[in-house]
């Protein structure tokens, strides 16, 4: 493909919270909404410090699988509603985070097999001179992540299990994510 | 190294992504100190373009107010500085605009202050400058901001450290894969050759391509100076051919 060079990327820097912080941002469909679940979680250095200058956002398809996108060869979803499918949160003094959401649905892969539901997630913070991308899966879906072409690509338990959110005891509705840049404990982040 | 993605199965074609190769900034880039413990250790891991990534938010029409692209009105007096006009396109690579896509502005004022309660450069917040902006781009994929110029401003990298004046520019495209932030520059800035951050970017021909150009045509008379800035995003070309080119 010849063309235009393309614009490389910068930090957000340490002042981001001026600009992309939206007052609905961590809410993909409104509060109150029934059957909607909480991804909470913190943003984490590499000496597991918070990072409290950084934003969280969430892309995903709706209860069904589907995007309401004019790529999605499927067409627009059936039943119009609130969902945004993105959200976005800056992260707050312990580095913490809160997304509400409703689960999404599996996907159809081009190779013919199915993606296990999933938010594609990027993170930016002044210190990251590009975005890095993660994915948060469902602890909930074991069959389905089994069969996940992303995560059945990392050979590695323990680095895989960076991708799956940890249920809430007693609350189903409710799903903890942290996501560590650097370290022991560091996430696995996506080339896409 | 890119794995080759499977080929898809007749009924779910998906467009593909341009995948950049140096373009972009090392996440662990030790002459921007906050790197250090921010930067992954480890490579990303490449994963095919799928559903997710190749489909994003459309945030378009609806999302902004026409008075949100104009930094100069939002309060009861005009903000002190050099009122200036900053426009261009948000283009893919093969050239095609990308019309009604959300991008987002965020700058210091005249004085070289963010008003944030983090910045404590000594320097005079402005009371009629908030310095966040957003538009739409129109169906030629072009967007328009007027503001005004941002001072440099000190910080604490490194022993006189100085970022050259900048506006943080926040763009969607159509999908996932091209969400992009990054900031733009102004024409002939002393501070670009000691700037860790303009700096990073591997390919010096690269860095130019965030520096604005003064255009007299753009430049209104007796009221602003104008700027023109293009921003270019991954381009997308039909699947089944880029991947067999891919995997000769």
């Amino acid at each position: 493909m010849t063309g235009l060079p393309l614009t490389p990327s910068q930090t957000v820097g340490p002042f981001l919270a001026i600009g992309l912080p939206w007052p609905d941002g961590s809410t993909v469909v409104p509060e109150g909404t029934p059957g909607a679940i909480t991804i909470t979680g913190r943003l984490l250095d590499g000496e597991g410090a918070p990072i409290p200058d950084g934003l969280i956002e969430t892309w995903q398809a709706d209860p069904d699988g589907r995007f309401d996108h004019p790529d999605d060869p499927r067409g627009a979803p059936e039943n119009e509603t609130a969902f945004r499918g993105f959200g976005r949160c800056p992260t707050g003094p312990d580095g913490s985070y809160r997304i509400l959401t409703l689960r999404p649905g599996a996907l159809p892969s081009p190779d013919g097999g199915r993606e296990a539901p999933h938010l594609d997630v990027s993170v930016f913070a002044r210190g990251l001179l590009n975005r890095v991308v993660t994915r948060i899966y469902f602890p909930d879906e074991a069959e389905a992540n089994a069969d996940d072409p992303v995560l059945t690509a990392i050979t590695d338990p323990v680095r895989r299990a960076t991708l799956i959110a940890t249920a809430d005891t007693g609350d189903k509705y409710r799903f903890q994510f942290h996501i560590h840049l650097q370290g022991e404990h560091e996430s696995v982040f996506f080339d896409v | 190294m890119t794995t080759p993605p499977p080929s898809p199965p007749a009924g779910l074609i998906l467009p593909s992504y341009e995948r950049p190769r140096g373009l972009h900034p090392p996440l662990d880039s030790p002459g921007y100190r906050s790197t250090a413990l921010r930067a992954p250790s480890r490579p990303p891991l490449v994963i095919p373009q799928r559903l997710t990534e190749i489909t994003g938010p459309v945030l378009g029409e609806g999302w902004v107010a026409p008075a949100d692209a104009d930094l100069t009105t939002q309060h009861a007096g005009e903000p002190l500085g050099e009122r200036i006009i900053v426009t261009g396109r948000v283009l893919e690579s093969d050239g095609r605009p990308i019309p009604h896509t959300l991008v987002e502005v965020w700058q210091a004022n005249a004085a070289g202050r963010y008003q944030h309660i983090v910045d404590s450069h000594p320097a005079p917040l402005d009371p009629n400058f908030s310095g966040v902006g957003r538009c739409v781009t129109d169906s030629e994929g072009r967007y328009l901001f007027v503001t005004i110029k941002p001072g440099a401003y000190p910080w604490r990298n490194h022993l006189n450290a100085w970022r050259p004046a900048h506006i943080h520019f926040s763009l969607f495209g159509r999908a996932f894969t091209q969400r992009l932030v990054t900031q733009m520059y102004f024409p002939d800035d002393p501070l670009f050759e000691y700037d860790p951050i303009f700096n990073s970017i591997p390919d010096p021909k690269a860095r130019q391509r965030l520096i604005s150009r003064f255009d007299i045509n753009i430049t209104e008379p007796d009221w602003a100076l104008g700027y023109e800035w293009d921003i270019v995003l991954r381009g997308s070309a039909a699947t089944v051919f880029e991947e067999q080119e891919e995997q000769r």
